[in-house]
């Protein structure tokens, strides 16, 4: 058992910092200003020019076919150059959602030309991709969406309401899942397109979360006309789409980073006082640390075994299907603690040692815990996926959408 | 990165795996909790003839000279069937402490004996009330005698020797010694003692004027015993994982099996949810105790910590599905003839007996420290 690369591994991180040192600025110690830089209003340019520099040398999506601007490379690859790059101040996150949900499943379903067209801007970042699925009266239930397609002539007409749109305010196209079919079955009834978030009657708003950021929207779709050309799959078959997109999600979630951990909380609790002395000499407070520790150590060790797997050009087993589910709520009770630790002043935002950082994570935390697939849908997953347990029993399976919930 | 077992471990751990399925299925963990047997034998004396009480053992002591690594698979499946066998007390702490302290003679003299399991060794710490403590160890060991009460001594019984730890005068931590004393003698009684798992049988063990030498050197006793733990602490997390595993799959099996309200239990989120955190906290005690398996075989600096790790993970992850396992069960769960007991009782043994969760949280936030500090 080792933790090394393998010679070609090796390599090649070699090679990913030469060209780093070339091209971004190594992160320094000094957290403060590593974070600074990601407020900076000019951000979304800059991780333009950044994704077309990296497309060029061939780094963007090592895994994709040559002809698509990939490598054709093994995905140890790619994580190698991801590893390396996280220690580099430069702008990312924007282009995510879009190569690795959207595209992939344009490859999927989309004419040769669509693509000729399509792939490579997105992948230059030059054209910004979102995903449209979830709908205010379907979240975990995605399958349960409203938005109507219908047909006329060589044309579709969109009319509905989508939520939770990540980057929609940015995005130059989306992929959109619909209802055709209100007279089936839900998972029946569907079909996928893809659209130019410029099409008239696509109205974007964006919507504020409880962290004060924006990063979500509501997207309005009135009368919106697209060609029958931008259906993706047979029509009824969307659900069918949206499972390749799904399923690349999954991979695409990784650990949130660069958040405060047990280093910061060990030094709050060396420096706070409570009744009995030090709180780091305290037990309740040792054994929280220690849980999280363990907790922490657990979710790196794991992603190791995975990347494991990669390295050996296997497929990983479901172990990495743990991650979010001890991560988000591991967020969120660390930093409340940590507030907890400082007192009445873990509420405030400014002058106190490390407050602001746990109070991201608590408030943060509580988004996580939602966001990409529930605590509570993560658990069904892991149930029925790798326990082999069975699926809920569905009332609505085989009722027809439009009469569901009307006996 | 090669975080793995390698294919001929796997296949090791397949074999120990087979075998035990085979020859140790829960009926004769059964035949052991009910009955007067100290142990298994036939189920130990195929273990010996598999090697595994050699595998650690180094070849010029009449072992295999494998690493760490290949206890650590046939660990596993030790704990996946909940095996009755001296596995804990005589091929983890009694071997690893000669390994540690013996001298040349000593080992020289027991691993062999140990390898091809003539020998059953064991650990004598506890004396009673009162978790251990260099301060609180009342047998003495002086003059090449040892006096006092040990219990409960893990396979007391059927052990030839015992590695007692024993109070020699010193001060502070120096206040105790390792010592290993040979039990087939007139100086030692052994008495069977009732405990809370039946499947390992227990023993006091009363030591009046026994012949015994030091194991290491006089007064290091302590810091001995908490590197020997932090080795054990590896082998333990993976028979925990094991066993938590069995228990996770065993309750598993019941819930697709088990109908209430006109389908399975297991299609209910109540048990599914309940399942997947054995899942989580199985996976976690898994990565946890590979490390804590790399570093033991590397030797490497971070092995208080990572063995640290690797207990608490292990233990939470094998109490959570052993006492989950029979809820999932309902009623037929707690009953005597259910399988369900086993894993309940091997996983509070198992949590106990090298030290609990509270004081392995505890090391593992001071070994923490020290690693800020270094």
């Amino acid at each position: 058992m080792d933790f090394n690369d393998t010679q070609e591994e090796a390599a090649f991180r070699q090679e990913v910092r030469s060209w780093l040192d070339a091209n971004a600025t190594r992160k320094s110690d000094d957290t403060q200003s590593n974070r600074a830089r990601n407020d900076d209003p000019g951000l979304l340019q800059k991780a333009k020019a950044w994704q077309d520099k990296k497309a060029k040398a061939g780094y963007a999506r090592m895994t994709w076919p040559k002809e698509f601007g990939g490598r054709g490379a093994s995905p140890i690859l790619q994580v190698i150059y991801q590893q390396e790059e996280a220690n580099y101040l430069v702008p990312l996150g924007f282009f995510d959602i879009g190569l690795g949900m959207c595209i992939p499943t344009m490859m999927a379903y989309a004419k040769p030309e669509q693509l000729q067209r399509y792939v490579k801007p997105a992948l230059h970042g030059q054209e910004i991709w979102c995903q449209l699925f979830s709908e205010p009266a379907a979240g975990s239930d995605v399958a349960g969406i409203r938005t109507k397609a219908e047909r006329d002539g060589d044309d579709w007409i969109i009319n509905g309401q989508k939520v939770w749109t990540s980057g929609a305010h940015y995005c130059d196209f989306g992929i959109v899942i619909t209802r055709t079919d209100p007279n089936v079955p839900k998972h029946a009834g569907l079909t996928m397109f893809f659209l130019d978030m410029k099409t008239p009657g696509v109205e974007v708003r964006p919507i504020k979360q409880m962290s004060g950021g924006a990063n979500f929207n509501e997207v309005f779709f009135t009368n919106v006309r697209i060609p029958d050309s931008q259906r993706l799959g047979k029509v009824g078959e969307g659900w069918k789409a949206a499972l390749t997109t799904l399923m690349n999600e999954r991979l695409a979630v990784g650990l949130p980073s660069g958040g405060l951990d047990i280093d910061e909380l060990m030094e709050l609790a060396r420096e706070t006082e409570l009744e009995d002395g030090a709180a780091i000499r305290n037990q309740q407070v040792r054994s929280k640390i220690a849980e999280w520790y363990v907790q922490q150590q657990g979710l790196k060790l794991t992603r190791y075994r995975t990347l494991t797997a990669l390295s050996k050009g296997q497929t990983p087993g479901p172990e990495s299907s743990i991650i979010k589910i001890v991560a988000a709520p591991k967020m969120q009770d660390m930093g409340a603690f940590a507030m907890e630790l400082m007192g009445h002043a873990g509420i405030m935002k400014e002058d106190v040692p490390f407050a602001a950082g746990f109070q991201a994570q608590w408030i943060g935390g509580a988004g996580f815990r939602i966001a990409g697939g529930t605590d509570e849908i993560l658990r069904n997953i892991v149930a029925e996926r790798v326990l082999g347990l069975p699926a809920d029993i569905r009332v609505d399976k085989d009722v027809a959408f439009n009469q569901l919930g009307k006996k | 990165m090669n975080f793995d077992f390698s294919d001929d471990q796997k296949l090791l751990k397949e074999q120990v795996r087979k075998f035990l399925a085979d020859k140790c299925p829960t009926k004769v963990v059964r035949r052991v909790l009910d009955g007067n047997e100290t142990h298994a034998d036939d189920v130990w004396k195929g273990l010996v003839d598999l090697g595994v009480p050699a595998l650690g053992i180094p070849e010029e002591y009449g072992g295999m000279g494998l690493s760490p690594l290949e206890v650590c698979v046939a660990a596993e499946e030790i704990g996946r069937a909940a095996a009755p066998v001296p596995f804990d007390s005589s091929v983890v702490l009694a071997t690893e402490a000669l390994k540690l302290a013996g001298s040349d003679a000593q080992k020289k003299k027991w691993l062999p004996e140990l390898a091809s399991g003539k020998a059953i060794g064991t650990l004598a710490i506890a004396e009673g009330a009162q978790p251990p403590k260099p301060r609180n160890i009342r047998t003495t060991f002086g003059g090449g005698r040892l006096n006092g009460k040990k219990l409960p001594v893990t396979d007391g019984e059927a052990a030839t020797f015992a590695i007692a730890l024993a109070n020699t005068g010193g001060s502070g931590d120096r206040a105790v010694s390792l010592v290993f004393v040979d039990l087939r003698q007139a100086g030692v009684t052994k008495k069977r003692i009732e405990t809370i798992d039946p499947a390992r049988k227990h023993a006091e063990l009363t030591f009046n004027d026994a012949t015994a030498e030091l194991l290491g050197g006089e007064g290091e006793g302590w810091r001995l015993l908490e590197r020997l733990y932090d080795a054990a602490a590896v082998y333990f997390a993976f028979a925990q994982v094991g066993g938590a595993e069995a228990a996770m799959w065993m309750a598993r099996d019941y819930a697709l099996q088990r109908q209430a309200f006109g389908r399975p239990i297991g299609s209910y989120q109540a048990i599914k949810h309940k399942l997947a955190d054995c899942y989580v906290k199985l996976e976690l005690a898994r990565s946890n105790a590979y490390y804590g398996a790399m570093m033991l075989t590397e030797d490497g600096a971070d092995l208080p910590l990572a063995a640290a790790a690797a207990r608490i993970a292990a233990t939470d992850a094998y109490d959570f599905a052993a006492k989950e396992n029979i809820q999932t069960h309902g009623g037929i769960g707690f009953t005597w003839e259910a399988d369900t007991q086993f894993h309940y009782r091997r996983s509070r043994l198992l949590a106990l007996s090298i030290g609990g969760p509270m004081a392995w949280k505890d090391k593992l936030v001071t070994r923490l420290e020290q690693k800020n500090a270094a």
